[in-house]
């Protein structure tokens, strides 16, 4: 049984909570069974934030090892970079060139170029999709949606977009249903080019 | 999540009384069974830890099965109850949930409640995922009822907040016996009673221990001369690292104190090695070196007393499969989380928590902050999200211990430097918590502080549970409103300040009158959380016509939405709130938008 090792990361407040839990159903749709671990609490209050999200069967751990992750979905970049270290040497990342600078004097802040470059010399298979136009488009609230479709449309997942669309309106009023498809779609355009 | 399948897990056990206090990583425990009871279900969050398990003792001493769910903490609050309700025992299974949380991720303390149980002399169920928690928790009430006594469940982080497929299995036909029962001083501690108890108690313990040998959460596989036990989450990282290593070694998994000793001694008969992989005190590996002695067994057991595992922090599966990998013998090591990996790595900044963009405590601790500037003045703080109010640049805590401490500490700090000003900033909901009696105290003794109250009418850290000052349970009822400027006029405090916390002005003048003179004064900052009030497209902006470049609102605020681009302040605008705290200090008004 093959297993997918899917990361995310952000910064707490993105959305990754929503956006591992949506991987999640439409797998346990597929018959899969699901595996994971969530960074709640202190953390979710503008910190840095993991979701781990294991699919597959006989799978034992709810953490995902350095070097075990198929997929990582980043929300920001440099929490994208942050969490290069679990990637496969192969491993597939999604990235939102999204910047979100440590608040006031509490870290010291970041070049997003450096991180973005960083990025790119150390993945073989590298989207980056960007923020303005997921924000022009659909609202920045959606970018998790977003990297999660463009994540869905590039394979990485054993289901496919219509999964993950019956997946969103089942958890979704209609409005916010149409919302997240929307970005979903957006993110499979921006990923595949077209 | 894990949490949701013990709450589940929990109604399906035939839980009729549900109680708690919020507290990472135990809180949604409680908010499950909330949103999944059944009729005559009743659920509460209750003022503190103690108050929700003596609640829970008077029901379940009346026949009802009975969940009491806190963080690891949270028991310490409970102990006093939970330590004599044991010698008095219940009639209905009473489970007490107190998460533990290794790392620590979101506590104070790295405290083991295996050890709690050792030392209440209580059964403690320690599950290592979400689907052994489902089951385990029933296991756990049929115990309870067994002896006659309360026993604790201790999950994990990382199983609280970990996922998995759960199959979800009938209801348990649960046989009722409301109803209080006289008996003769029965339900009254009292020194005769509690000699007899500890007698039985010491009994019951051993034939637990007898019987857990044969319980299936416990167990022993494999074969070799080396041996590998554990238990908790590190079992899954051990059962995963097994797999992958394949190589011949025994496992014992301990999920019960006591210690299943029969159990121990099959496993260690014929080892040369034992390594204990577990996370918190070195509970499991005690008890193996205890039976080596008493047995006269002659295994070599490492781990944390060894030197062999760490002592403190949270067991990842890359560490396990390390000291897994060593243990065994050669074998191929894995690369894990070598620094060379981050070399070329640009420096990645550190990412603390903050204050959230639009919160009102920024505008609280700012209000204080110019208001006691160039004062000599030591704040003191509490536990909640204005815990975070410590970090740079508002640095407004210099102190911080537990739930309700801080006007207590500020008494003492003052005391012993009576020129300083003494502030203690608490939350609304731990002000209900353990806030109140310390006020007390400070009137009573005529103690000299100032009480920042910061109201922002939720529990928030833990993900904005209602309290007696919001005006609703969580089982969705209304109810009366506490009013906190109430409560300290009635227990005396004659200078009580009310100001709006987003209005850095008025505040401000609050705090400047509120600082003269002696006594208890108090100043409630009211604002509600921006997780409850949160309005989209109302950011602020940065005009960059009058920005002249200052950046005193990126410096002093510390808010997420606030950046520096070149020399001048920019608002991120999917951030912002629109809450206008920054305007208040913008020389130039260049500041625009918003509220």
């Amino acid at each position: 049984m093959i297993v997918t090792n899917c990361l995310i990361a952000g910064v707490g407040g993105q959305g990754t909570v929503l956006a591992s839990r949506l991987i999640a159903s439409a797998a346990l749709e597929r018959g899969l069974d699901v595996r994971g671990c969530e960074t709640i609490g202190m953390a979710q209050r503008g910190g840095s934030v993991l979701s781990h999200v294991r699919l597959g069967n006989n799978i034992a751990s709810p953490l995902i090892s350095p070097k075990g992750a198929d997929v990582i979905l980043a929300f920001e970049v440099c929490e994208g970079a942050r969490a290069l270290r679990y990637l496969k040497p192969d491993g597939l990342m999604i990235a939102c060139d999204r910047s979100i600078q440590p608040a006031g004097a509490s870290g010291g802040g970041y070049n997003s170029d450096d991180m973005l470059m960083f990025i790119r010399s150390r993945t073989t298979r590298l989207h980056v999709l960007s923020a303005d136009i997921i924000n022009g488009r659909c609202g920045a609230r959606s970018i998790n949606v977003a990297i999660l479709g463009a994540a869905v449309a590039c394979g990485a997942f054993p289901f496919s977009m219509e999964d993950m669309e019956k997946i969103i309106e089942a958890r979704f009023n209609e409005v916010y249903a149409n919302m997240n498809k929307i970005a979903l779609r957006l993110g499979e355009r921006l990923a595949l080019g077209r | 999540m894990g949490n949701e399948a013990i709450g589940i897990g929990a109604l399906r056990a035939g839980v009729t009384v549900a109680l708690g206090y919020p507290g990472t990583p135990s809180s949604e425990v409680l908010e499950t069974i909330a949103r999944e009871r059944r009729d005559g279900v009743y659920v509460e969050w209750s003022v503190n830890e103690k108050s929700a398990l003596e609640v829970g003792a008077g029901a379940a001493i009346a026949g009802a099965r009975v969940l009491v769910t806190m963080k690891q903490v949270g028991l310490n609050v409970a102990s006093d109850p939970l330590m004599s309700l044991n010698y008095l025992g219940v009639r209905g299974g009473m489970v007490v949930m107190a998460a533990d949380d290794p790392g620590p991720i979101s506590s104070q303390t790295e405290q083991d409640t295996r050890h709690f149980g050792k030392y209440a002399k209580l059964a403690v169920f320690d599950p290592s995922s979400p689907e052994e928690a489902y089951g385990m928790i029933a296991d756990a009430y049929e115990c309870s009822e067994a002896i006659g006594r309360p026993v604790l469940f201790r999950p994990t982080t990382r199983v609280c907040h970990s996922y998995a497929s759960v199959t979800l299995r009938d209801d348990l036909d649960v046989p009722r016996k409301y109803g209080f029962k006289r008996d003769g001083g029965r339900w009254v501690i009292f020194p005769r009673l509690a000699y007899a108890s500890h007698m039985e108690i010491e009994r019951g313990l051993s034939s637990l221990a007898d019987e857990f040998s044969s319980y299936p959460g416990n167990g022993k596989w494999g074969s070799g001369a080396r041996g590998i036990a554990s238990g908790g989450v590190s079992w899954l990282y051990v059962q995963e690292a097994y797999r992958d290593i394949n190589k011949e070694c025994r496992l014992l998994k301990v999920a019960t104190v006591p210690f299943p000793a029969r159990l121990g001694v099959e496993f260690l008969q014929g080892l040369d090695e034992v390594l204990v992989v577990e996370e918190l005190d070195p509970v499991i590996e005690r008890e193996l070196i205890f039976l080596c002695g008493e047995r006269g067994i002659p295994v070599t057991v490492k781990g944390k007393l060894s030197g062999h595992m760490p002592n403190a922090g949270e067991n990842t599966p890359e560490r396990v499969r390390e000291a897994m990998d060593i243990f065994l013998g050669g074998g191929e090591r894995l690369e894990v989380s070598s620094t060379a990996d981050q070399t070329e790595s640009p420096a990645l900044p550190g990412r603390p928590p903050v204050l959230c963009a639009g919160c009102p405590h920024r505008g609280s601790f700012f209000a204080v902050k110019e208001a006691a500037h160039g004062r000599k003045a030591v704040f003191s703080g509490d536990i909640g999200c204005y815990t975070l109010g410590n970090a740079l640049p508002l640095d407004m805590l210099d102190t911080c211990l537990c739930m309700g401490a801080g006007i207590t500490m500020a008494q003492g700090l003052n005391l012993a430097e009576p020129d300083s000003l003494n502030f203690a900033f608490i939350g609304d909901s731990t002000f209900f918590h353990t806030g109140i009696p310390g006020i007390i105290n400070a009137v009573y003794n005529g103690h000299n502080i100032i009480v920042a109250i910061l109201d922002n009418s939720t529990t928030a850290m833990t993900g904005g549970q209602p309290h007696p000052g919001v005006g609703k349970t969580i089982m969705g009822r209304q109810t009366v409103k506490i009013g906190i400027q109430g409560i300290l006029s009635s227990i005396g405090v004659e200078r009580i300040e009310r100001v709006n916390a987003f209005d850095v002005a008025a505040a401000k003048a609050a705090v400047v009158r509120a600082m003269e003179g002696d006594g208890v004064r108090a100043i409630i900052f009211e604002g509600e959380c921006i997780t409850l009030s949160r309005r989209e497209n109302n950011a602020c902006m940065v005009d960059e016509h009058l920005c002249i470049g200052c950046s005193l609102c990126v410096k002093k605020l510390g808010c997420p939405a606030l950046t520096l681009q070149g020399k001048y302040a920019r608002i991120d605008a999917v951030s912002c709130t629109g809450c206008g705290i920054c305007k208040s200090l913008c020389a130039t008004r260049a500041i625009v938008g918003g509220e």
